[in-house]
């Protein structure tokens, strides 16, 4: 496996224990700039607890993590977010009620005027939120237009553009398309091509075999949590993936087939 | 590496042949105000054919908006507080709290008026931040947990009074406060001159020796108005409005994109808190005693404006100018009343309706507003 751009994000022999449940037993995948990572896996094989390691939620119990070949420790989900590791949960972190342009600038609001007068600077923060949202491909109607109005796909999209907007290096996306019609699965995958095509590096967790392949540059299949290797696009087939998601038929066999990097 | 089989990405262009323009009907139903304002317009339509005129003039304006000011003050505060998604039930009980926070020192101890208000406002922000602390800190509902400090409060004065005085109410009020300036702030009319003016001039009613029959606004009105203002351009245009309405909205959510939820709410439980205060204060002065009674069912009374004035009971959505609304419906309809020939104890029947009226409006026109395309 030989890139000319390094990684932005390894995560080596990464291990996790819950007491004596051992969630992730070694788990090592590289994110490249521009690339999508698609993390595969059945539910329980491990896809949850590893983003959440990735993205600081908890910490790891042995294995290191480098952001650009150099070595991190995060603390808090905070501090992920600071390097430049932005996560889109699956329930989103939208809240229906507000406004886009709320939802979009929420926690990092831009402000104008003198203490105590300083209020939110909604010109700018509209006008962002609009140009942002049309380079995803959605023209909003208005930018006060309440979250809960738009779609599954739309609101995914918001919570991306804010992501990236805000300087993400890499975007960790939690089953973006598992709760959406083939329309707006469509849409969100669009979504993804454009990011990565932004330079940003895309870790993207689904159950969805062809979701995967329609994106995909390199695919790690998680399975009782441990992984049997990336394999790059054009190295591996829709059955072949669906087979090591279920468990794996014959290891010999696969291993053939993820070109020997088990 | 070949070019992924993604979907073609949707067209960006500037305008978009699918968005409709957004009806200016639709623009007006989102506001959360909008079922408090026709419910204003009802209500004024119903007076102005069944009060008596004398209502609508001058005098009978200051008459209604006097305790719509005072519960205002209080409806404002349940309006940021709900919109941040918690209650608070022991308002009512701290206008008695604070009242005697203010009294004691004053009357007793001999304080100075000044000093007597700082502590009393103390002694209220140490009571909402505790509100505030045990409810994020317990996780509980605030409906319950300042359910509590109602009866808490409320008998904290009784036994506090029972023991300075052996009344439930303490007297000398005017008497300790003297004529500190701090009394025109609190109580009384503000623009005497101007009114005195316009009464010379002939532009407002007099009685027979020329003294205008309004000598001013009471200050509880200038008070209300520009607290509804300030809360209201806090709620809409500052960083921390938006973080109000993040934390009533969904408060984990607002959490993981760096909102801190507990200050946020903590604040807004003292605010409620300082605003009973203020409504304690205007009431010791103006009635010179503070009464362990004060206050009673003000809690709910706040609410009911609150709602009428378009706050979601799960928070995360209304309005601090609705919440002015809704006093002034509740104060134009407790008064109001008396100007008709309709019996007085019609006054809750009205009072409850409007507040179902009010709730089954807001829940439509949410789903207007939220309802896509």
């Amino acid at each position: 496996m030989s890139t000319s751009t390094p990684a932005i994000l390894e995560m080596v022999e990464i291990e996790k224990h819950f007491g004596a449940v051992i969630a992730l037993a070694g788990v090592s995948i590289a994110v490249y700039p521009g690339e999508c990572h698609c993390l595969l896996g059945d539910n329980g094989a491990g896809k949850s607890t590893f983003i959440k390691t990735m993205s600081g939620v908890h910490k790891p119990t042995k294995g290191k993590m480098l952001i650009s070949g150099k070595e991190v420790t995060f603390q808090s989900p905070r501090d992920a977010m600071e390097a430049g590791i932005a996560t889109v949960y699956q329930d989103l972190a939208m809240i229906p009620l507000m406004s886009v342009t709320r939802n979009f600038w929420m926690g990092r609001e831009p402000r104008k005027g003198i203490w105590p007068f300083k209020s939110l600077d909604f010109d700018k923060a509209n006008a962002v939120t609009m140009t942002e949202m049309s380079k995803m491909g959605i023209n909003l109607r208005e930018p006060n237009q309440a979250v809960g109005t738009l779609s599954g796909g739309e609101r995914q999209t918001v919570a991306i553009a804010r992501a990236v907007y805000f300087g993400a290096k890499v975007l960790i996306l939690d089953e973006p398309t598992s709760a959406l019609g083939v329309r707006q699965t469509s849409n969100v995958l669009a979504t993804i091509d454009k990011v990565r095509k932004s330079g940003i590096g895309v870790v993207f967790i689904t159950h969805n075999v062809r979701h995967a392949l329609a994106v995909g540059d390199r695919f790690t299949v998680l399975n009782r949590g441990r992984t049997l290797g990336t394999a790059l696009k054009g190295e591996i087939r829709a059955d072949e993936l669906q087979d090591l998601m279920a468990g794996g038929r014959e290891l010999a066999d696969l291993s053939a087939s993820l070109g020997g990097t088990i | 590496m070949s070019t992924p089989q993604a979907s073609p990405p949707p067209s960006a262009s500037a305008t978009d042949e699918r968005i409709a323009k957004v009806s200016f009907f639709k623009s007006i139903l989102q506001r959360p105000e909008v079922g408090a304002i026709a419910g204003l317009i009802a209500i004024v339509l119903f007076f102005a054919i069944y009060a008596d005129a004398s209502m609508f003039s001058l005098a009978g304006f200051m008459n209604f908006m006097q305790p719509a000011a005072q519960l205002g003050i209080l409806a404002v505060a349940a309006a940021l507080l709900m919109v941040g998604g918690e209650f608070d039930l022991s308002i009512g009980s701290m206008i008695a709290f604070a009242g005697i926070a203010l009294g004691i020192p004053l009357v007793l101890w001999g304080w100075p008026l000044g000093v007597s208000i700082l502590f009393a406002f103390a002694v209220s922000i140490a009571f909402g931040a505790i509100n505030g602390f045990i409810v994020l800190r317990s996780g509980l509902p605030s409906f319950i947990v300042t359910l509590a400090f109602l009866f808490i409060l409320r008998g904290l004065t009784l036994v506090s009074l029972k023991l300075a005085t052996g009344t439930t109410q303490l007297r000398g009020i005017p008497e300790a406060a003297g004529d500190s300036w701090l009394v025109e702030i609190f109580s009384g009319n503000a623009f005497e001159g101007l009114f005195a003016w316009l009464a010379s001039m002939g532009l407002i009613e007099t009685f027979k020796n020329g003294a205008p029959k309004v000598q001013g606004v009471p200050v509880e009105i200038i008070w209300f108005v520009i607290l509804a203002i300030a809360a209201s351009w806090l709620l809409n245009k500052t960083r921390f409005g938006n973080w109000i309405f993040a934390a009533g909205g969904d408060p984990n959510a607002a959490r993981n994109v760096g909102v801190p939820v507990a200050r946020v709410k903590i604040m807004l439980f003292i605010f409620t808190a300082m605003a009973a205060t203020l409504v304690a204060i205007i009431t010791v002065l103006q009635f010179g005693t503070a009464d362990a009674s004060r206050g009673l069912l003000k809690e709910f009374h706040a609410i009911i404006a609150a709602v009428i004035g378009g706050c979601l009971l799960t928070g995360g959505y209304g309005s601090a100018i609705g919440a002015m609304i809704g006093a002034v419906i509740f104060g134009m309809v407790q008064i109001g009343i008396t100007y008709t020939n309709i019996n007085q104890d019609w006054f809750q029947v009205f009072m409850g309706a409007i507040l179902l009226i009010a709730v089954l409006l807001n829940n439509w026109v949410r789903r207007q507003a939220m309802s896509s395309r």
